[in-house]
């Protein structure tokens, strides 16, 4: 890699949380969360009824992510990140029960990046499509709920050093926007 | 007639889908090296650089290269003087798919319902079977495993003569930047001009499995295929959306005839783990 990056213990503090920028790009270590589209389905139904979520979700960071099954010798699967926007009926809801981060890839809507900055929280992009490369940096799977959901089941990881970028920090800056109007432009004046 | 048996027919669509998960294909390989010597923006030659490694490490220890190991889309070429034996065909065909995604280690994506239960159907069948009879005692499979971050962003437009070659060409560039950074660019992007609506999807599906660095054999659908792809590289989204000169590594465009009233297009968006593989049986 080129440019430096950062490592981050997860979970962090809030003020940590904050302080992360648009572009910063990070190597994550800690603890995360695994769900996706029928997950985020079940989490929200449980708040709706006022019921417990299977994990304190105060924050915490969830992976978007529906792994390939463990071969021998694995810890996980590939495991890339999906599109983000899938989740983002959902995200707010879960936002305002305390998560703080997600990771995932592609744009959110302007519901979302309004939930973040009132919540103080963070969505980073990996590297979609490079699933094998980022299987490698998570040490730990296991499943804590809705195993009935196969690769869309709920997993707690464990990573070291995973490559993630921030793609939208708590002020409502998205790397995505400035990535592509900065080239944008450059491409134009070629 | 030459007899071909289902047992052959299963062993050889395993094999095309675990290829097709495993190898990116050496044109891929070759315009991603490319792209990142040229690539303008840093960090776009870095996650292009990631790609190339992530597709090493599924080659050489044989795992998915994407977690989404994609619908498994078949095209079966049977020849007329072939005649096969010991079963039925389609279910040869979904019993390869099944092995592949069992035995392989291959995510299992396939819900049975789409819209009630959503209910995954754990072997990651039905697979979508396109057949057509050819000459010849042969049976010839293009596969590929078909992921849907870039398949939902793609669409089909019913445009009208009159909107001509500058309207094809804002249709694909609309859809290539509405897209953005969801499909996981650099993108290959497959097209049809002309048909019906169901023609174009399909033309524009297997579009996306021709090799990248080829062209369309007639010389005005080849010059269409190079403006779509300058077109869509100056739209500036770039390796993985952070912005870049590297938004697609191809367009592949294919046409067929249409009615007099109709210039259907169908944009068919595929990420850059484009997976297939063939086979002749």
């Amino acid at each position: 890699m080129s440019e430096e990056r950062k490592r981050l213990q997860i979970p962090c503090s809030e003020e940590e949380y904050r302080s992360l920028r648009a572009g910063d790009r990070l190597l994550i270590s800690g603890t995360l969360y695994t769900a996706r589209d029928a997950a985020h389905k079940r989490l929200c139904a449980l708040l709706d009824e006022g019921r417990e979520l299977p994990f304190d979700i105060r924050g915490q960071v969830i992976y978007y992510v529906g792994p390939a099954p463990t071969p021998p010798g694995y810890a996980i699967g590939s495991a890339g990140p999906t599109t983000s926007y899938r989740m983002d009926k959902y995200a707010p809801r879960l936002l305002d029960a305390g998560l703080k981060g997600m990771i995932g890839k592609g744009l959110r809507n302007d519901e979302v990046k309004a939930s973040m900055k009132k919540n103080g929280a963070v969505y980073f992009a990996a590297t979609g499509g490079a699933a094998a490369l980022i299987a490698r940096s998570i040490i730990s799977s296991e499943v804590i709920a809705y195993e009935d959901l196969g690769t869309e089941a709920v997993r707690k990881l464990e990573v070291r050093d995973m490559p993630v970028i921030v793609a939208v920090d708590p002020d409502g800056n998205d790397a995505y926007e400035a990535g592509r109007e900065e080239c944008r432009a450059a491409l134009a004046s070629l | 007639m030459r007899s071909i048996s289902t047992g052959l027919i299963t062993e050889t669509v395993k094999n095309a889908f675990l290829r097709a998960n495993y190898d990116i294909g050496a044109d891929i390989t070759e315009c991603l090296e490319k792209s990142r010597r040229e690539e303008i923006s840093p960090l776009g030659r870095d996650i292009l650089g990631d790609i190339l490694l992530n597709d090493e490490i599924a080659r050489t220890e044989r795992i998915a290269a994407c977690q989404d190991t994609g619908m498994a889309v078949v095209f079966a070429y049977i020849g007329q003087d072939a005649r096969i034996e010991g079963g039925d065909f389609n279910e040869a065909v979904e019993e390869g798919v099944r092995q592949a995604y069992s035995e392989g280690y291959l995510r299992k994506s396939v819900v049975s319902d789409p819209l009630f239960d959503r209910r995954n159907t754990g072997d990651n069948t039905p697979a979508v079977i396109y057949t057509e009879i050819v000459p010849g005692d042969r049976i010839r499979f293009d596969v590929t495993a078909k992921g849907f971050g870039s398949e939902n962003m793609s669409a089909v437009r019913m445009l009208t003569p009159a909107a001509g070659v500058e309207g094809v060409l804002d249709f694909i560039e609309e859809t290539v930047s509405k897209a953005g950074p969801n499909p996981c660019p650099p993108l290959v992007v497959g097209v049809c001009v002309g048909g019906t609506m169901d023609k174009a999807a399909v033309l524009a599906k297997k579009a996306t499995m021709r090799p990248v660095g080829t062209h369309n054999s007639d010389p005005r659908y080849a010059g269409l295929e190079d403006e779509a792809l300058k077109r869509i590289n100056k739209l500036g989204i770039g390796p993985g959306g952070f912005g870049g000169s590297t938004t697609a590594l191809a367009v592949n465009i294919d046409f067929f005839p249409t009615h007099i009233a109709g210039l259907p297009v169908a944009v068919n968006i595929c990420c850059h783990v484009a997976r297939h593989a063939s086979a002749e049986i």
